[in-house]
């Protein structure tokens, strides 16, 4: 088996202005379907995901991210990355199991970025709702709504993103997919980093303000399910920032939208399969605009400077 | 007789002094097609902040991180979660992070990444 060490993006705990407000939305417009919630906190999860929760959304009477978690492979990798990052000279803590619902202990640690990470071994197995014996391919849960597949990656934005870069590839096996090169044609804008088979688990820009979310990304399963998102999207007057359309960097088909807090988040399909051998595939920076919209060609102002 | 809530009020957005017609029931983002910049238009982003110079109205749920108490005390607040009940004069108020940067193509290449760091 190939994949092991980090195996992918596991759970997101986003900040949000009002949480009734933001739970409606996210059920009845984005269609995740909420497992737990707490005193301060609700707990969703796309609805062919099997772990108990993905989206973790707290009440904070602000928007942006707290932390962004990966599950690893099982309690052994757990402990030689924490002990992994300790050497690399990375402060780690550990967040004790059951402070997330039906989570295991978590290791945390700040990024150059100014980014929370996790990483943790366990989180319940709850099922997609189909069952693990001859289970039919969709159910209901999978019709509500925009109804993504699973929570798929996040982009970043914040400062010194090659130390980033160095961190997760180094200590916790990431390799670079992509990355789009500033104007001196050495610095990178941004960079796509990927754990496992997809494009990207988690990508950064290069941003002055440390620690800001940019959007976190559902997955959808084809083209005609983004447009239908699309007639969601404006059936219930949903700000969309740019879309349908299509990212040059890897070739994803795409919706920017805000949530009611001014979170981004994005509904994403494609994007291609790729490996840790491959070469990365650079973008310069004249062609900066279709690497991010294909077809515009252009950056919109809000890309660079709307932010969460 | 009651002033009906769909009366639209005059909103005036310094310093050029462009002037909108500014529905109660929307906010005042919406209203507006010159003179503020739009961002999440959620009350998240900060992009849209504002100080109301004068005239009365309501908000709603803005972000803390963009308008901290002293902030609202100064009546500055986010343009896209506040709505008139009053004719209003505005002042654009974004901070120095959320001016957006102008809009690259590829016939116009001229941002660099110091713009990206300003």
């Amino acid at each position: 088996m190939g994949m092991t060490g980090v195996l992918r993006p596991g759970h997101m705990q986003l900040k949000v202005l009002d949480l009734d407000e933001a739970v409606e939305f996210y059920t009845k417009v984005v269609g995740l379907v909420q497992t737990g919630r707490d005193a301060t906190r609700a707990y969703f999860k796309g609805w062919d995901e099997r772990d108990h929760n993905s989206l973790v959304l707290r009440d904070a009477g602000e928007a942006g991210m707290d932390f962004y978690g990966f599950k690893v492979a099982d309690a052994a990798t757990l402990e030689k990355l924490d002990a992994d990052l300790k050497n690399y000279g990375v402060t780690t803590e550990r967040i004790p199991a059951g402070d997330l619902l039906e989570t295991g202990e978590r290791v945390r640690f700040e990024i150059p970025s100014g980014h929370q990470i996790e990483l943790y071994a366990h989180k319940t197995d709850v099922g997609n709702g189909s069952g693990y014996f001859n289970p039919p391919p969709w159910n209901e849960a999978s019709e509500r709504g925009i109804a993504p597949i699973r929570m798929d990656h996040a982009l970043l934005y914040g400062p010194d993103i090659e130390k980033v870069q160095a961190l997760f590839v180094d200590v916790l096996g990431f390799y670079l997919v992509e990355h789009i090169l500033l104007e001196d044609g050495v610095t990178d804008l941004a960079i796509w980093l990927s754990c496992s088979t997809k494009a990207h688990d988690v990508a950064l820009v290069r941003n002055e303000e440390p620690g800001k979310l940019h959007h976190t990304a559902f997955l959808l399963e084809s083209w005609e399910k983004v447009l239908r998102a699309a007639d969601l999207m404006s059936m219930n007057k949903v700000t969309i920032d740019m879309g349908p359309t299509r990212h040059g960097v890897t070739r994803g088909t795409t919706i920017y939208a805000f949530d009611n807090s001014g979170n981004r988040f994005e509904t994403f399909c494609g994007g291609y399969q790729s490996y840790p051998d491959w070469e990365p595939l650079t973008w310069t920076w004249d062609e900066v605009g279709p690497a991010v919209f294909y077809h515009d060609r252009q950056l919109n102002p809000a890309f660079l400077g709307v932010y969460t | 007789m009651a002033v009906s809530t769909t009366t639209p009020h005059t909103v005036t957005v310094l310093p050029e002094g462009a002037q909108f017609r500014c529905r109660p029931d929307r906010n005042v983002l919406e209203s507006i097609s010159d003179g503020v910049q739009a961002g999440c238009r959620n009350g998240g982003c900060g992009v849209c902040r504002v100080q109301v110079v004068s005239g009365a109205f309501t908000a709603k749920k803005m972000s803390k991180a963009h308008v901290t108490p002293e902030d609202l005390e100064r009546n500055i607040v986010l343009a896209c979660r506040i709505f008139a009940t009053d004719d209003l004069t505005i002042r654009p108020c974004p901070r120095p992070a959320h001016v957006l940067t102008p809009t690259t193509s590829n016939d116009n290449t001229s941002m660099t990444a110091a713009d990206i760091n300003d």
